[in-house]
């Protein structure tokens, strides 16, 4: 009798480990597919989708992505990703897009010790003091001082005026270290001028500008606003030269900004023109099949994230998110879509920089930045 | 700060306060009539520009066709609004019929984010509304010139059917007493729709121009001038229409004159908008334009 309940049993582990092994691996998505940014979400859902096409399963597991709109809000990012912890019980999380969001979102993930991974969060707070928050981006204080570079020497500008938006950690930070690197080369700020986030009318902004007659201006701001702001910069007779940050790279910056965002410059993650990886060249391949559509910076940036993440679940050998942690801060020459990354012990990769501009109404690939 | 600067900010204020006053003159209307605040309101505009947007880009109708289905559209749906969600609370205590206007304000965002999707679309511009005078350094879009010919011309068409017609006497009739009206065999019912229809009507119009000017489609286009029109609809004096187009040039022109003088303060634009707005609220509680209090 003995035996036989002994034997059962037995058998009941062995179900039980089995149903655990088929189990997926749940990680989490938490992501702007509404609101200000939400040409971000979509596309970096689109690129997470199409990346667990290509690489649907780890440790024999499949994956499974859950997915939370954070409607562009910090509050919201902040809900989605308690949600995702408490109710999805996921081992990792990708997210957010924007640092305002990524900021407000990592509180909790840095609590419960699961490891995040942000694909396009620029801000250096986002990874700051953390230890389970990375990203696959760089760093603004790195942007800013490129964009500084790039006005002073190949746009030969000596004077500048600022615009951006004054409730956007991103923004905020990109506009001061722009300013702190363009005046100790030598240039100077003319003017400073700033706005809110759902803001439509820029017009005393631009008017102001025009009066003092820089020779670039600098808006590290997102799309919307800044093909608005070039819009009425144009139709006010402002055609100084517009230098903008990687939040510029959105289709809706050349569908809302038509021929007025001809010739703006913009320091960016990534352009499928510089894809040199053999994981880029067939996430390239499968994007164009799967969604008809060219693959975009926010994309293949969120798939890297994805992708990081699998790497470090398959070396750590287990869904535990300490290990997945620890596998994510060792992550060596990854061979990415956007490139190869190497994640420093502060959170952030060592990754090159691409420098675009918009001609005939598509994003152009100028030059890339080697760390 | 040379003149031609100020002018030209007194241009931009005043383009700025039009769209504003245009969209506060329908919230006004329906809130003296029903005393309701239809927070729905900002949203219509939303809806409106969709239809004009869609009418233009997908269907390729000329823009005059387009605009017109947009109002027509706009404005039936302002009926529908109204039957559908304020007339079954008619009776109820107000504050249900408020909380109902905010609920409809929400559903109308969500279907445009289920249905149309969160990703900004661009509002196209036919080309009688582009290009502009250049007077030396002054610049005067032919977009500015048309919202303050239209804005001029609604309200006096509105201010004629208030006070000159039939149905103008009935509203105002029933903004003073609802009950009695009833009695004496208004059909209230015809009068609050042709409320809304006007309203609805003027959100259409004050959508489609605010996307021309600042041409971005979203689902939450609507809040923001819904709620700056709200603040100009209580500044005037809330119920009067002359009372909210005043009130909404006045907000236009504030906004941009503080940015414009005091660029640092840019960031504060909302927040002294909002601070005139307590201010007058303060000391005339009414509005500039409202009626007295009875004592």
């Amino acid at each position: 009798m003995l035996k036989l309940v002994s034997m059962l049993s037995l058998l009941c582990l062995g179900f039980a480990a089995a149903s655990w092994a088929s189990q997926p691996i749940v990680i989490g998505a938490y992501l702007p597919m509404t609101g200000g940014v939400a040409s971000y979400g979509q596309m970096a859902w689109s690129g997470i989708t199409v990346a667990k096409k290509m690489e649907p399963d780890v440790l024999g597991r499949t994956v499974d992505v859950r997915l939370v709109d954070t409607k562009s809000d910090k509050v919201d990012a902040a809900n989605a990703v308690s949600r995702l912890i408490e109710r999805d019980k996921v081992v990792a999380i990708i997210g957010e897009m924007i640092s305002g969001n990524t900021i407000a979102g990592s509180d909790h993930a840095e609590r419960s010790a699961i490891p995040m991974v942000s694909p396009t969060a620029t801000n250096p707070i986002v990874t700051q003091n953390k230890k389970y928050i990375f990203r696959v981006c760089f760093i603004d204080p790195d942007q800013g001082r490129i964009a500084a570079k790039l006005a002073k020497d190949q746009l030969g500008a000596k004077t500048a005026a600022l615009i951006y938006d004054i409730s956007q950690d991103y923004c905020v930070a990109l506009a001061s270290f722009f300013k702190n690197e363009f005046t100790a080369l030598g240039g100077k700020i003319l003017a400073e001028t700033k706005f809110k986030t759902g803001d439509r009318d820029f017009t005393p902004q631009v008017s102001r500008i025009k009066s003092v007659n820089p020779d670039i201006i600098y808006a590290p701001i997102y799309y919307t606003e800044c093909a608005l702001i070039a819009k009425q910069a144009r139709e006010m007779g402002l055609n100084k030269p517009i230098l903008t940050g990687d939040g510029a790279q959105a289709p809706e910056l050349l569908s809302l900004g038509g021929s007025a965002v001809e010739d703006v410059y913009f320091t960016a993650h990534f352009h499928k023109d510089m894809i040199n990886t053999t994981r880029g060249k067939k996430f390239l391949e499968q994007y164009k099949k799967e969604t008809g559509k060219e693959l975009d910076a926010f994309s293949a940036m969120a798939a890297d994230a994805y992708f990081i993440i699998l790497d470090a679940i398959k070396r750590a050998g287990s869904d535990d998110s300490k290990k997945i942690r620890e596998a994510l801060a060792t992550t060596k020459d990854f061979e990415g879509v956007t490139g190869a990354i190497t994640i420093k012990p502060d959170g952030n990769p060592i990754k090159a920089m691409v420098v675009n501009k918009v001609k005939d109404g598509a994003f152009v690939y100028v030059t890339t930045i080697k760390p | 700060m040379d003149t031609a600067f100020v002018i030209q900010q007194l241009i931009f204020g005043i383009t700025l306060g039009c769209l504003y006053s245009l969209i506060a003159i329908g919230y006004t209307m329906v809130y003296g009539v029903i005393r309701l605040i239809n927070f729905a309101h900002g949203d219509l505009l939303m809806v409106a520009a969709y239809i004009g947007f869609f009418g233009i880009v997908i269907y390729h109708l000329p823009w005059p066709v387009a605009f017109g289905i947009s109002i027509l559209l706009t404005a039936a749906l302002g009926i529908l609004i109204d039957r559908g969600a304020y007339k079954p609370l008619r009776d109820s205590p107000r504050i249900s019929a408020l909380i109902t206007a905010i609920g409809v304000s929400f559903l109308l965002e969500n279907l445009g984010i289920v249905i149309i999707g969160g990703r900004p679309k661009s509002f196209p511009r036919p080309s009688l509304f582009e290009g502009d005078l250049q007077f030396d350094q002054l610049i005067l879009p032919y977009l500015s010139l048309w919202v303050l010919g239209i804005t001029v011309m609604l309200l006096t068409l509105v201010l004629l059917i208030v006070h000159r017609t039939r149905v103008g006497m009935a509203m105002r009739a029933l903004s003073r007493d609802f009950e009695t009206v009833r009695l004496m065999g208004v059909d209230v019912d015809r009068v609050i729709s042709f409320t809304f229809v006007l309203g609805s009507s003027l959100a259409a119009v004050g959508g489609i121009f605010w996307c021309m000017k600042y041409p971005a489609v979203e689902p939450f286009m609507g809040v923001i001038p819904g709620l700056k029109a709200f603040v100009a609809a209580v500044l005037g004096g809330i119920g009067s229409v002359s009372g909210a187009a005043l009130g909404g040039l006045l907000l236009g022109l504030a906004e941009v004159l503080i940015v414009a003088i005091q660029p640092e303060w840019s960031g504060y634009r909302d927040a002294v908008a909002f601070t005139i707005l307590i201010a007058i609220l303060l000391t005339r509680p009414t509005g500039i334009m409202g009626e007295e209090l009875p004592k």
